[in-house]
């Protein structure tokens, strides 16, 4: 089990829950959206700033705990400068990779740091955790205002 | 010294008799400090619920067959056993699906007929979500209001600040009998006292109460008060509520269906007395069985050997606590039963369930479905470790090393 959860809790992962990147709120925001987990009262607010069709600036605030607060860190750097059509994409991507075992999506070298969340699928009571503030940038970019954890499949 | 160690319960005989927790998580014995959200089934549950299934299982209060004979029998006897074990000699024992269904059909009952517009349900900051939700639908169809007796900065109920919310307009007092985040133990019978002097129906939550005190119905002085079977070494899907017989004759019925009647036209349908007004529909009779020997399981142990030994492994289990860097237990309630609530500094509690967990040490990390309390105590979410029968100090020991692992990972 110990590499089981040195596996959840790559230095990668430890890292962005210790030093979190992009939290606050941006007071411009073109969009931004609540996530909920009602199971466990985690909360995160996404805000975004655009340039047409990219996103130029986006943060992330709330509570959480280390797998959460790393995948918000983690996909606030990794989306920056992307548009919505590639971001939709890698939303998809990541899902896939935290809920389906043996997938093994194909990162750039910018999205690497993301593979880190494979060890969550070994530990299925926390899947939640790392999609949630994916569920939330896309709920933000598609005009949603609010995500719940246990509204989806 | 002797004295109290002659009461005390051994743990390591109990736990013989949970076969769940012979079993190795991760490689590591099992430790389940989780009993306050589920406890364990003893064998003599177990075997009870078997026993009936394999030799008795029929619908209850209609066939004339002897199976049917054999169901009802059962079924009623598992009423009188809860009866007496609830100290319920002149009230009535409805089993429900456990304390939600039990609060939930209370609330509903006095939404109808007791509440009116202006009315004040009083609650506390204590409070599980089950016995929150089903009073603010209560008042959304009643015109009532909710009002909320706040906690100190120990844990505990203000009693002056429900002093001086209790008046005329207060017509029902709902509260836990312990929190099953702090582990509070509410003075329910003076409370109870006060607020029925003002006029008001007191209903418990006895979800948390009933696995470590001896409830005596009669002696507590309340209208109401619920049990969860799982929470007491029963099954789940049962539980109970008691109500003075006054009270349950005065409650409107809370589904309609079979054997809730008396009879029944198409003109008009006329409702069976209380329990079976409340009962509609075919009951869990195993679930009655499982409950009633869980309760017999109790009775075995002793509630004050239980106590004795609860109470120590608790003040133990904060001790321990307090005395590890960067630990910090919630609450310092003058009478703590049950539960343990903590926090690790700079580590979430959800990332302190996993790392206990892949160390055989199941615990609870949330919010517990107190979310008032939580706001009031300004985090999202706690540790918890809860006791039951078959824990023992090891337990503790236990739970504190596999924290040590905690703080090497997250240091």
């Amino acid at each position: 089990m110990d590499s089981e959860l040195r596996e959840l809790y790559q230095d990668v992962i430890l890292d962005h829950n210790k030093n979190p990147r992009n939290v606050g709120t941006l007071e411009h925001a073109d969009h931004h959206a609540n996530g909920n987990n009602p199971l466990c009262g985690d909360k995160v607010r996404i805000t975004i700033e655009m340039e047409a069709d990219r996103i130029r600036d986006i943060q992330f605030a709330g509570v959480g705990c280390a797998i959460s607060t790393a995948s918000a860190s983690m996909m606030t750097e990794v989306v920056k400068g992307k548009t919505v059509a590639e971001i939709d994409a890698l939303v998809d991507k990541v899902h896939r990779l935290l809920t389906i075992e043996g997938e093994d999506p194909a990162f750039s070298d910018a999205e690497e740091s993301l593979a880190a969340l494979t060890g969550v699928r070994e530990f299925p009571m926390r899947v939640k955790c790392a999609t949630l503030p994916w569920h939330t940038l896309k709920a933000a970019l598609h005009g949603g205002e609010e995500v719940n954890t246990e509204d989806e499949g | 010294m002797i004295k109290t160690e002659a009461t005390m319960i051994d743990t390591e005989k109990v736990r013989a008799e949970f076969p769940i927790l012979s079993q190795s998580i991760h490689g590591h014995p099992l430790v389940y400090l989780d009993s306050a959200a589920s406890a364990q089934q003893p064998r003599a549950v177990l075997d009870a619920v078997a026993h009936y299934e394999t030799t008795s299982h029929a619908n209850v209060h209609r066939s004339v067959h002897t199976l049917g004979a054999r169901a009802t029998q059962a079924y009623e006897h598992a009423r009188s056993v809860a009866r007496s074990f609830l100290g319920a000699k002149d009230a009535e024992v409805v089993f429900t699906k456990g304390c939600t269904e039990a609060l939930n059909l209370v609330a509903h009952g006095l939404a109808e007929g007791w509440l009116r517009e202006g009315d004040e349900i009083l609650l506390t900051e204590l409070e599980h979500h089950s016995n929150i939700v089903p009073w603010q639908m209560a008042a959304a169809r009643s015109g009532a209001v909710v009002r909320v007796v706040p906690i100190d900065e120990r844990g505990d109920l203000d009693l002056s600040a429900f002093d001086r919310l209790l008046g005329e307009r207060t017509r029902v007092l709902a509260l836990g009998h312990v929190s099953n985040a702090l582990g509070t133990v509410n003075p329910v019978s003076a409370m109870a006292a006060r607020a029925k002097q003002a006029g008001a129906v007191v209903v418990v939550d006895g979800a948390q109460g009933a696995p470590h005190l001896k409830v005596n119905f009669a002696e507590l002085g309340v209208d109401f008060y619920t049990i969860s079977g799982h929470k007491m070494y029963g099954p789940t899907g049962i539980g109970a509520l008691v109500g003075t017989r006054e009270w349950l004759d005065r409650l409107p019925a809370y589904q309609g269906g079979g054997d809730m009647i008396h009879s029944v036209s198409f003109a008009k349908t006329t409702y069976a007395k209380p329990p079976a007004k409340f009962e509609a529909g075919t009951p869990n009779i195993s679930g009655a069985v499982g409950l009633a020997a869980a309760m017999e399981f109790i009775e075995g142990l002793g509630y004050d050997a239980l106590r004795a030994s609860e109470d120590a492994l608790v003040r133990d289990a904060v001790e321990a606590l307090a005395d590890l860097d960067g630990v910090t237990v919630l609450g310092a309630p003058k009478e703590r039963c049950g539960v343990v609530s903590f926090l690790v500094e700079g580590v979430h509690p959800h990332d302190v369930g996993t790392v206990l967990d892949t160390e055989g040490v199941a615990v609870r990390a949330g919010h517990h479905c107190a979310q008032p309390l939580m706001e009031r105590l300004g985090v999202a979410a706690t540790v918890r470790a809860s006791f039951g029968a078959y824990n023992g100090p090891d337990d503790v020991d236990r739970l504190v090393e596999a924290l040590g692992k905690v703080r090497r990972l997250f240091g």
